[in-house]
C-alpha cells in the first residue's frame, strides 16, 4: 500500500510578529517548523505502516531548499522516501497553484491509496489546499478526521463537525485531512535521525520533473491577492467587578444599561 | 576547526528538548519527592532509541555519535537529573564495555537487549572498602568447574534493582592484586544474587542506587567479560566514557538552573523593577553563562575525541571535573537569586542543587578527575 503524506514548513507563529509597515509576517530569526496537523497527518500513515506489511510512506513538500528539514524530521519519525518541489518558479503560490504543483507531482508518483494532509497550515490558516488537491486528482476527500479505520479497501472515518461528528465510508484512493484529535504524533527517534541524514534521501523535483506548465505554478498562477494584512487590535482590559452579589449585579445592570444592552 | 554541530546533532537536540519537555519534566518534582523510579519514561526512552544510543545498529543500537549522545544526556538533565542518570549508567557503563570487551556471543545475548532497549543495565564496581580505591576488590569469583562463584557485596549502585543486566567486578587472584581483578555479566534472577538496602539520598531521588549481593551467585565460566585479570583496566576505561555522561548530566543540570534563574529574574520585581536589572544580578548571571559555556564546550570536545577514536580520558576527566562544579556553583547561585523562593520545593532550582552535588562524586569524584588530570599532564 501506498501512502502520501503532504506537509510543510511553517515559521512557528508561537514566535512570530507582523512588520507594522509592510504588514508582512517577520521571519528573521524565527524557528521553522512542521506544521502540526501535518504531523497527525504523518502519525496516522507510520501507524498503519507499524500494523501492515508492505505499508511506503511517501513525505512531499513544496517550498525553498530549507524545507529539507522538515522532510528530514518525517523521515527520522519513520517515513520511507522523502519529495522536496522546489523551484523559482513555484515561489510566490497561492493555495490554488500549490495544489496544482502539488497534484502534478502526486500524479508522478502515481499508484498511490491514501493521501494524508493536515488540515490547515498555521501560518495561513487556510485549510483549502487539502481539499483542491483531492478535486485536482478526481478523488474523493474526508477533511477534519478525527478518527481513521480501514478494513479491507474500505476506510470508516469520523469526520468532525462543530457540534459533533459524522461517520463516512470512503473507498481508496481517497484524500483525508486530519486534526490534532486524530492521534499524539510520535516523536522522532535516535536512529531514526541517522538514518534520515545517511540511509534515506530526499528527492529534489524542480518545474521540469514535473507535468505541468510554468504559467500554472507560481505567483502568476495565483488569483489570490493579498490585500493588507494586520494585527487586530487588542481588546481592551475587562472590568471586574466587586462586592457582594447584589452590589455586583447592581453594578452588572447600570454598566449593561450604559452600554444599550439592555 | 569549527564548532558547528553536525545536523543530525541539531536534529537529536530538537528531537530531546520536545521529548523532555513533554514526557521528563511533568514528572520531575513528583520523582523527586517520592523516590520513585520512573519505569514509564524508561520505556519511552527505549522506543525512541536512547537507550542504546551509541551502540551500532547491527547490535540493536541507534548508532549515534558520543556528541549526540551527550547533547542527550544534556537535555534530559535540564528538566530531570534523575532521567539523565538512568540513561547515563545504561549507555556508558553497561551496553559501553559489553560492546567494546564482549564476544560476539555476549553481544548477541546480552548487549542486542540492552541497545534496544528491552533490557536495562548496571555496573557494579563499589565496595563498601573499596570506593576512590577501587583496586581493593573484596568481592571474589572463584572458578568451579564451568561456573564462577561471586561472594561480595556492591554499594551504590545506580539502576540497582531494576536493571536486568549488570556488569560486575571481582577479584579473581588476590594475590596479583590490580591484574587479579576480572569483569563478569551477571544477569538479574540468577541464585545466589540479591538486591540489598535501597540507599534514601539527597538528589537524584527517582534514580535507583541499591546494594548488591553476592552469596556463592554461580554464573556461566562464559560470562566472563574481556580476558581474566583485565577487570581493572575494563573498568578504568569504561569510567573514562562514562565520565562523558556524567559530565553532559552536570551540564544539563547547570543549564536547566540558569534558565530558571533567567526567567525568575526577569519577572520578581523588588524596589519597584525587575531584579535582573540590578548590574550586581547580572554579573551573577554572566558568571553562570560563562562557566556553562565552557563546560559545554569541555564535554563536547571529551565527545568528539571518543567518536573520532583518539585519546579522550583526561579530557573526559576535565570535563566533568569543570561540569559537575559548575553545576555545584551554577545551582548554588540560582538558589541564592531565587531568594527565599528558591530554598522552597515551589521552584525547581531546591532540587537542581540538591541533584548537582552527586555530580561532584560519583564516577570518580572531583579529587580523582584531578588525579587522572594531573597523571597525564606530569608524566
Amino acid at each position: 500500500m501506498k501512502i502520501i503524506v503532504c506537509v510543510k514548513q511553517v515559521p512557528d507563529t508561537n514566535e512570530v510578529k507582523i512588520d507594522p509597515v509592510k504588514g508582512t509576517l517577520i521571519r528573521d530569526g524565527v524557528p521553522s517548523i512542521l506544521n502540526p496537523d501535518d504531523k497527525n497527518a504523518l502519525e496516522e500513515a507510520l501507524r498503519l505502516k507499524d500494523k501492515m506489511e508492505d505499508v511506503q510512506v511517501t513525505v512531499i513538500t513544496m517550498g525553498p531548499p530549507q524545507a529539507d528539514e522538515v522532510l528530514r524530521e518525517c523521515l527520522a519519525m519513520g517515513a520511507d522516501e522523502a519529495i522536496l518541489l522546489s523551484d523559482k518558479a513555484f515561489a510566490g503560490a497561492d493555495t490554488w497553484a500549490t495544489s496544482n504543483t502539488l497534484a502534478a507531482a502526486i500524479r508522478k508518483i502515481g499508484d498511490y491509496d491514501i493521501i494524508f494532509a493536515g488540515r490547515q497550515a498555521i501560518d495561513g490558516d487556510t485549510a483549502q489546499v487539502g481539499p483542491q488537491l483531492a478535486e485536482r486528482l478526481g478523488i474523493p476527500q474526508v477533511s477534519y478526521v478525527q478518527e481513521f479505520e480501514m478494513d479491507g479497501d474500505t476506510i470508516r472515518v469520523q469526520r468532525a463537525l462543530e457540534d459533533g461528528y459524522e461517520i463516512i465510508k470512503a473507498r481508496k484512493p481517497v484524500l483525508l485531512t486530519a486534526i490534532k484529535e486524530l492521534n499524539k504524533p510520535r516523536y522522532m527517534s535516535i536512529g531514526g535521525i541517522y538514518d534520515a541524514f545517511r540511509e534515506k534521501e530526499v528527492k529534489v523535483w524542480t518545474l521540469a520533473d514535473i507535468d505541468v506548465k510554468k504559467d500554472e505554478v507560481g505567483l502568476e498562477a495565483s488569483p489570490t491577492q493579498v490585500k493588507r494584512s494586520f494585527t487586530p487590535e487588542p481588546k481592551g482590559k475587562g472590568v471586574m467587578l466587586q462586592g457582594t452579589t447584589k452590589e455586583m449585579v447592581e453594578q452588572l445592570v447600570i454598566h449593561l444599561k450604559q452600554k444599550h444592552v439592555i | 576547526m569549527h564548532f558547528q554541530l553536525t545536523r543530525e546533532q541539531e536534529m537529536v537536540r530538537k528531537m530531546m528538548r520536545d521529548f523532555t519537555e513533554n514526557e521528563v519534566r511533568p514528572l520531575a518534582a513528583e520523582i523527586d519527592e517520592t523516590g520513585r523510579f520512573p519505569m514509564e519514561t524508561v520505556e519511552k526512552m527505549n522506543r525512541y532509541g536512547m537507550m542504546g544510543m551509541i551502540i551500532p545498529k547491527e547490535y540493536g543500537g541507534a548508532g549515534a555519535d558520543e556528541i549526540s549522545y551527550a547533547i542527550a544526556v544534556e537535555e534530559l538533565s535540564r528538566a530531570c537529573a534523575t532521567t539523565g542518570v538512568i540513561c547515563s549508567a545504561h549507555n556508558s557503563l553497561a551496553c559501553w564495555p559489553i560492546w567494546k570487551y564482549g564476544t560476539e556471543e555476549q553481544k548477541q545475548k546480552y548487549l542486542m537487549p540492552l541497545a534496544k532497549g528491552e533490557k536495562l543495565g548496571a555496573f557494579g564496581l563499589t565496595e563498601p572498602n573499596a570506593g576512590t580505591d577501587a583496586a581493593g576488590q573484596q568481592t571474589t569469583a572463584v572458578l568451579d568447574g564451568d561456573a564462577w562463584v561471586l561472594n561480595g557485596t556492591k554499594i551504590f549502585i545506580t539502576n540497582g534493582g531494576t536493571a536486568d543486566i549488570y556488569v560486575i567486578f571481582a577479584m579473581t587472584d588476590k594475590s596479583k592484586g590490580v591484574k587479579g581483578i576480572s569483569a563478569f555479566i551477571v544477569e538479574k534472577g540468577t541464585s545466589g544474587f540479591s538486591i540489598g538496602k535501597k540507599e534514601k539520598k539527597m538528589g537524584i531521588r527517582g534514580s535507583a542506587t541499591t546494594e548488591l549481593i553476592f552469596e556463592n551467585c554461580r554464573i556461566p565460566k562464559e560470562n566472563l567479560l574481556g580476558t581474566q585479570g583485565k577487570g581493572f583496566a575494563i573498568a578504568m576505561s569504561t569510567l573514562d566514557g562514562g565520565r562523558i555522561g556524567i559530565a553532559a548530566q552536570a551540564l544539563g543540570i547547570a543549564q536547566g538552573a540558569l534558565d530558571e534563574t533567567v526567567k525568575y529574574i526577569q519577572q520578581r520585581e523588588q524596589f519597584g523593577k525587575p531584579i535582573g536589572k540590578f548590574q550586581a544580578l547580572q554579573f551573577e548571571v554572566a558568571d553562570m553563562e560563562t562557566r556553562v559555556n565552557a563546560s559545554r564546550w569541555l564535554v563536547y570536545n571529551a565527545a568528539w575525541r571518543k567518536s573520532a577514536g583518539l585519546s579522550y580520558g583526561k579530557e573526559a576527566a576535565m570535563a566533568k571535573l569543570f561540569a559537575a562544579e559548575t553545576a555545584m556553583y551554577v545551582t548554588t547561585k540560582a538558589v541564592q537569586l531565587h531568594g527565599g523562593y528558591g530554598y522552597t520545593q515551589d521552584y525547581p532550582v531546591e532540587r537542581m542543587m540538591r541533584d548537582a552535588k552527586i555530580t561532584e562524586i560519583y564516577e570518580g569524584t572531583s579529587e580523582v578527575q584531578r588525579m587522572v588530570i594531573a597523571g597525564a599532564v606530569i608524566r
